[in-house]
């Protein structure tokens, strides 16, 4: 029977409390290591549609008679729209309906933020709904804009509450310290820039809207989208079947689905809402910049006594204000913390979640003041971070950590820093840097799913989650053969729409493998059991001495080996129907993930260029459900690191707040020239408080550490000290000055 | 509207299309060729790389009137070796760059079946991938014949 219960529910490290039926997880845990199916390296299920460009992204439907929309956004900062007058954009050809503010949710009539989007219009090709919008006369009251965030926590303009954290007493722990590093930390604001940018294309069935969106939450969009349209929530089916690329940005509606769906009502026709790669670079989002004053108390022993921290988020005109201070309170043991976290609200484009959103810019700032502690105490940097392993997370036990061993893998990556400090010459300067990894990952209820077997023998796992690249229909292929028997290319998962399969999880907080693979591994094993029970009567056999390997329905003793469809092929066209629910998370503990990377670098101290040679990850998420899919989540998370790291940065106008950086060429990801070798390891060892599965989520532990081991691996080239991203030339060639001067005057590395 | 002419993928097509229409445009909303992916839609990122008489070209930047000779697309190229070298090094992850990556790898490796890495790197190296496949992608273009 299902329990109710109230529990605590995390989202990309926010906590909210909500009512759960939690139905019982009666299945144990695989022993640890590669199984059948599950721990060995499969291909990706929908691998050859996508590469051979037969997969149909939201970015690709035309449906008859569809309509183009296009969005009329501010060009100020902060403004009011006083008058606006639709007519002359409605009296162009091919213009079917136009909507101004507070016609649609996210059309308002305060714009606040150079790109805030106020009207829209519908015509029958993008080309006309542009050219209408240029037609559209409006007269805007402006408004004064802030956009400097400390500029704003001065004056109180805050998104919520400051968040206040203490643990101890932190002013007499600083006090009593043997040192004390302070420093000062700013991170940039960077974009998710997913390739297929944000869009919707929305359709009335009767009563009934369907919302084709490029979306990592079909069921958030539901929610959302009937909400705002007053409509039952099953009169809303949410559909994507293939997405390119969210990072975090697309969890919800947005504007343009809301728009699309409206501008659909008016007309009577289906309307694609799109936004363009320069729209993109505005106003879809991104990880908000950030200013950390930390500090750090420690014995001379290396016990880190205290930790500090002020920090703010610059985080835009709406939005959250992230938990940039969670690896300062979580990632060591140290007994006396305090913590104080602004969000800034300021004329600038929202921020969204963007992979691991705080614990990114937090981990940078607080791995690198660890390093600059060490290098105070001389203590080897990673001997320092073992010494101040936490063993508890403030008191509540950890489900699972193998930090420790992360660590000791680490080790051999470690030791290559002699030689790699060998190969510095007056030019080029070598170095090597660590830092740790925490975050969030493991998921949680509800989330459900169907296992369908079918008289061929074939089974497909129905539930309505979303794959937004990342492996989820391999992953979740591979874990339901697993259980059923069935070799991994007899198992299909039909999954991308609200109307066609039960609730399933986000797909963000690296939750998706943690939420759904055990609600598909419980409703393999209801389908398993089933055929079993059908094979037990039709051969006269006790259920308990049967088992499903290969494909095959065998007897303990050997007598019985038949083929599953055989024994569903009896019921022709009958199925046999699993269902399974993910079961609750374990009490009183914490659920993170772990990990540590070791960058190398080459710096050029003449010009300031800097260049990552390689990078070593070691993390511990639990078991590995597909290394290979695993290798690419480390990979991908490391390359946006690195792009993080180097070179990615939005750039606003200080004067108006228009976003400079618009296109791919001023926005600079990073290219196949720019990949570092990179050696991804896993501890994966089974979580054995998590589920039946044991598995933590992977997208977003690996881009955590990365900016951290870069900067601290060129304080080990250099001496110089980075504490800005991201690392510009000009940065790098500041710091190098400023270590210079430092030298020269003789002065300590850090006070 | 003036008539263009196009050969994509081994075929003749003829159709009335505005002058100034892009060719990615034309594959998309005219052809339904729709693997060729538009990203950024202004030269900076290789999603839309289809081959003029087997050299890759950004097609949301190239006029479909100014084209001569054999436009291939993704669609054309579904049979490569490169497909399969690609799903094996799971070098796929959301997807959506990978038809401009195969395109532009097959123009490569049709030109040197062996390219280095550094070879790979500096050919490769304007079709952005967002997901950071780009070590498959080395490996794929580097085992595309196994
Ligand atoms: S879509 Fe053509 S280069 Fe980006
Ligand atoms: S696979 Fe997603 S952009 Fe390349």
């Amino acid at each position: 029977m299902a329990r109710l219960i109230r529990t605590e529910k995390e989202v990309e490290g926010r906590f909210e409390e909500v009512w759960l039926a939690v139905e019982e997880d009666p299945l144990t845990q695989w022993p640890a290591g590669p199984r059948d199916v599950v721990g060995r390296p499969a291909v990706r299920k929908t691998g050859p549609e996508r590469a051979r460009g037969e997969a149909r992204y939201t970015a690709d439907l035309r449906l008859p008679g569809m309509l183009h929309a296009a969005l009329l956004r501010s060009p100020h900062a902060h403004a009011r729209v006083r008058r606006i007058d639709l007519a002359p954009a409605l009296a162009l050809p091919g213009v079917r309906a136009a909507l101004g503010p507070g016609e649609a949710p996210g059309l308002d009539e305060e714009a606040g933020f150079a790109g805030a989007p106020v009207a829209a219009v519908a015509a029958d090709s993008l080309a006309q709904a542009r050219a209408a919008l240029e037609a559209i006369d409006v007269e805007w009251e402006v408004l004064e804009a802030v956009l400097d965030p400390e500029e704003a926590v001065a004056r109180g303009l805050l998104l919520g509450e400051p968040r206040r954290y203490e643990r101890g007493d932190f002013e007499r722990a600083l006090a009593e310290a043997d040192v004390i590093v302070e420093a000062t930390y700013r991170t940039q604001t960077v974009l998710h820039n997913a390739l297929e940018t944000h869009q919707a294309v929305c359709e009335w069935v009767g009563d009934t809207l369907v919302v084709y969106i490029s979306t990592q939450y079909l069921w958030g969009v539901r929610e959302e989208v009937a909400e705002a349209f007053g409509l039952p929530r099953d009169k809303v089916r949410v559909v994507c079947e293939y997405m390119g690329g969210g990072f975090g940005a697309k969890n919800g509606a947005g504007e343009y689905a809301f728009v699309a769906a409206e501008l659909a009502r008016r007309t009577g026709r289906p309307v694609r809402c799109a936004l363009t790669r320069r729209e993109e670079n505005v106003a879809a989002g991104n990880r908000n910049a950030t200013i950390q004053k930390l500090v750090v108390g420690a014995r001379s022993d290396g016990t880190i006594v205290a930790l500090g921290g002020e920090f703010v988020n610059a985080v835009g005109w709406s939005g959250w204000s992230s938990s940039t201070e969670g690896p300062m309170k979580m990632l060591y043991a140290c007994d006396n913390v305090r913590t104080v976290t602004y969000g800034a609200r300021i004329n600038t484009p929202p921020m969204k979640a963007f992979r691991a959103p705080g614990f990114v810019e937090g981990t940078f700032g607080l791995e690198c003041l660890i390093d600059e502690l060490a290098a105070r105490l001389d203590i080897d940097p990673l001997e320092l971070r073992r010494r101040n392993d936490a063993h508890t997370n403030d008191g509540v036990p950890f489900s699972s950590k193998n930090l420790a061993e992360c660590y000791r893998l680490a080790e051999k990556h470690w030791e290559r820093r002699h030689e790699v400090r060998a190969r510095s010459d007056a030019t080029w300067r070598y170095g090597v840097g660590m830092a740790s990894q925490i975050w969030y990952g493991g998921g949680g209820p509800p989330s459900y799913a169907w296992a369908r077997v079918g008289s061929d023998g074939r089974a497909t796992i129905v539930t309505a989650m979303q794959d937004i690249g990342t492996g989820t229909r391999t992953a979740m292929a591979q874990i339901a053969a697993e259980e059923l028997g069935f070799p991994l290319d007899r198992v299909d998962v039909a999954l991308g729409d609200t109307a066609r399969g039960p609730y399933a999880s986000i797909s963000a907080g690296s939750s998706t493998v943690p939420s759904m693979g055990p609600a598909v591994r419980a409703a393999a094993a209801d389908a398993k059991r089933q055929i079993l029970e059908l094979a037990a009567q039709r051969y006269g056999l006790e259920e308990r001495a049967l088992d499903v390997r290969d494909g095959m329905v065998v007897s303990a003793d050997g007598g019985l080996s038949v083929a599953v469809e055989e024994v569903v092929g009896l019921l022709e066209s009958g199925q046999i129907l699993g269902k399974g629910a993910r079961g609750p998370n374990p009490a009183g503990m914490s659920v993170l993930t772990f990990g540590v990377q070791v960058a190398e670098v080459a710096v050029d101290v003449e010009t300031g260029e800097v260049r990552v040679l390689r990078v070593a990850a070691i993390h511990d998420v639990g078991r590995i459900v597909n290394p290979l899919g695993a290798r690419s989540q480390v990979e991908g998370g490391i390359i946006q690191g690195v792009g993080h790291t180097l070179s990615e940065q939005r750039l606003l106008d200080p004067e108006t707040g228009q976003v400079l950086t618009r296109t791919l060429d001023a926005y600079r990801m990073p290219t196949i020239a720019d990949v570092p070798e990179i050696v991804c390891e896993f501890v994966d060892r089974p979580d054995e408080h998590l589920t039946n599965l044991g598995s933590k989520g992977l997208g977003e532990p690996p881009i955590v550490p990365v900016a951290a081991a870069i900067a601290n691996a060129i304080r080990d080239a250099t001496g110089a000290e980075v504490r800005e991203l991201p690392i510009t030339r000009e940065e790098m060639l500041r710091a190098l000055a400023a270590a210079r001067e430092r030298e020269r005057r003789g002065a300590p590395a850090a006070v | 509207m003036p008539e263009l002419r196009l050969r994509v993928n081994g075929e003749e097509h003829v159709a009335d299309v505005p002058v100034g229409t892009s060719l990615a445009q034309v594959l998309r909303e005219r052809l339904g060729l729709t693997g060729t992916k538009i990203a950024c839609n202004e030269g900076h990122c290789g999603a839309c790389t289809v081959q003029l008489d087997g050299v890759p070209t950004l097609s949301c930047i190239t006029l479909a009137h100014a084209v001569e000779g054999e436009v291939t697309t993704i669609e054309g190229l579904r049979d490569h070796p490169l497909v399969q070298a690609f799903v094996r090094a799971d070098a796929v992850q959301c997807g959506f760059c990978t038809p401009g990556q195969i395109v532009s790898a097959a123009a490569l490796v049709a030109a040197n079946p062996s390219p280095t890495r550094e070879e790979i790197r500096h050919r490769m190296a304007g079709n952005i991938c967002r997901c950071g496949t780009y070590p498959r992608i080395e490996e794929a273009i580097l085992t595309w014949r196994d």
